[in-house]
């Protein structure tokens, strides 16, 4: 028994920083709305699966929306908790066992960067001691090298940031919704050569929730629906280069995103060409050069070409990071996938509005990034 | 350690090698596969190797902020320090302070070697990291 999967709602609780509201009444709020704009009511949910990096336990949302019994399975895993929330929403619906679900991610951290400790992440006190662990310091040293491998500019990194911040603008649920010119950008305080301040996200606060059902039950609604053609989660391989780590492999090997991504594409069945949108992990402007070449979009190098001709602008031939991503709406840790996603379902259902991508659009593309190592994939279809 | 270097920061990081600073890894036995920081003296599975001490700069940045504490130890006095990996032939990539570069001159490729970190902890105490520097045209 294998069951198609759709997405036919979704809420959002705008991200940036809401103070009076926790991060827990944030996902409530995105809950709501989803089901406001299904018409449908908590009762009819039948499972959900939420979760937050640092703002407390999913499944006490029930005492806000009701105490209907149903199986609320917090998640809880670091970077990849919304990608692992969807995960598990839609294998449970894939496997016939419900027919109606939720998935929701939120979260509220403080201001400035993260402050993990060695001993949460497997490593000796020294490491932090020494102020070594920073994820900045991380993603700062990846593009670093990959620039000097590929001939990346920081003109580029710096035309990456100015898209992000114009999507923005357009963008209702968005954090930073006013455009920033690429002069501004590259000369702003340099946080960890070679980025600037505008050249990374910052944690943030926000929430998303999805709604999910099977294909009977979609028919049955009759809601605008995408439906959920791979949602994949992996691990990182031998040889990868992540955050956090005292030492590499000489021998180099792929990254968590190049495998998650490569299982995504075999389940949806279909290739990187077929994409006509994508969502992908703008930690900071550098890492979403990366990740185009690593979800398989183009070479190691081909993205100077890409910005100069303007590909991934929202006009363009394959328009990334429509809302501003990461860079635009901050880093809610455990909303920052779903957001993604649900960027991609009002995208395919024509519901983005100002910043909505002209013509018609089949397959949205997600990808979510994060410590120590995994990768979330999620593509849907109209 | 030797007398004019201040305690090592952790146990299980620095040796003394003829003299020299290395830093401690363990190499898998069946694989021969090295990982750093050292496993635990305890795994059989593992034994102890020191790592070389001359390498070549693999990338790097530079921390341009105080790091927040915790989990950073030294004091709220802040200067700018570099980061990088550098490159261990037939070891590892190893992740690292940098010591004694001008930032304007950092590229990769550059040939470093291991020397002593003296590292001022909050209270004013002093530790013995370890930092790589350029083999030629160290600063000061």
């Amino acid at each position: 028994m294998s069951e198609d999967v759709f997405i036919v709602g979704a809420g959002i609780h705008r991200f940036g920083r809401t103070p009076g509201l926790s991060g827990l009444q944030q996902g409530v709020y995105a809950v709501r709305q989803a089901l406001e704009r299904t018409g449908l009511t908590w009762p009819d949910v039948g499972f959900a699966f939420g979760g937050s990096d640092s703002a407390g336990n999913a499944d006490t949302m029930v005492s806000e929306l009701g105490l209907t019994g149903l199986p609320f399975v917090n998640v809880a895993n670091g970077c990849a908790t919304g990608g692992s929330a969807l995960f598990g929403a839609y294998s449970t619906i894939k496997s016939g066992e419900f027919d109606l679900g939720i998935a929701v991610g939120f979260d509220k951290h403080p201001r400035g960067s993260f402050s993990p400790l060695p001993a949460d992440w497997g490593l000796p006190d020294w490491y932090g001691e020494t102020g070594l662990m920073l994820t900045t310091q991380f993603f700062a040293m990846k593009i670093q090298r990959y620039m000097a491998n590929f001939g990346i500019t920081a003109r580029m990194l710096g035309a990456v940031a100015e898209k992000a911040f114009a999507n923005g603008v357009l963008a209702d649920h968005a954090w930073r919704r006013e455009a920033v010119d690429i002069e501004t950008i590259l000369t702003s305080q340099m946080v960890s050569d070679p980025l600037t301040k505008f050249m990374f996200c910052s944690p943030a606060e926000g929430a998303v929730a999805l709604v999910l059902a099977s294909g009977r039950k979609t028919r049955e609604l009759g809601l605008p629906a995408v439906r959920l053609r791979a949602a994949a989660v992996r691990t990182r391989p031998p040889g990868s280069f992540e955050v956090f780590s005292p030492a590499l492999d000489i021998a180099r090997g792929g990254s968590p995103t190049t495998v998650a991504s490569k299982a995504a594409y075999e389940m949806a069945g279909v290739d990187p060409e077929d994409i006509d949108i994508a969502q992908l992990q703008d930690t900071e402007a550098g890492a979403e050069i990366m990740h185009m070449a690593e979800n398989g979009f183009c070479a190691d190098g081909e993205q100077a070409a890409w910005i100069a001709e303007g590909r991934t602008g929202i006009g363009g031939a394959l328009p990334v990071n429509t809302d501003g991503g990461c860079l635009a709406c901050g880093e809610p840790i455990g909303a920052s996938g779903l957001r993604q996603v649900y960027e991609n379902y009002v995208q395919l259902t024509g519901q983005a509005g100002a910043r909505q991508v002209p013509g018609r659009l089949r397959l949205g593309y997600s990808h979510v990034y994060g410590a120590p190592g995994v990768s979330a994939v999620a593509i849907v279809e109209r | 350690m030797p007398d004019m270097l201040a305690p090592p920061i952790a146990t299980d990081l620095l040796s003394i090698v003829a003299g020299d600073l290395r830093l401690i890894a363990s190499r898998e036995r069946a694989t021969g596969r090295i990982v750093f920081p050292p496993r635990p003296a305890t795994e059989s599975r593992f034994e102890r190797v020191v790592l070389p001490a001359e390498g070549r700069l693999w990338s790097w940045t530079v921390q341009r902020f105080r790091p927040k504490s915790p989990p950073y130890a030294g004091p709220e006095a802040f200067e700018p320090y570099a980061v990088g990996y550098v490159e261990l032939d037939g070891a590892l990539i190893v992740e690292t302070r940098l010591a004694h570069v001008d930032f304007a001159a950092l590229r990769i490729g550059m040939p470093m070697r291991l020397v002593p970190l003296p590292f001022t902890l909050e209270s004013g105490e002093v530790r013995t990291s370890f930092a790589f520097a350029p083999i030629e045209g160290a600063q000061p």
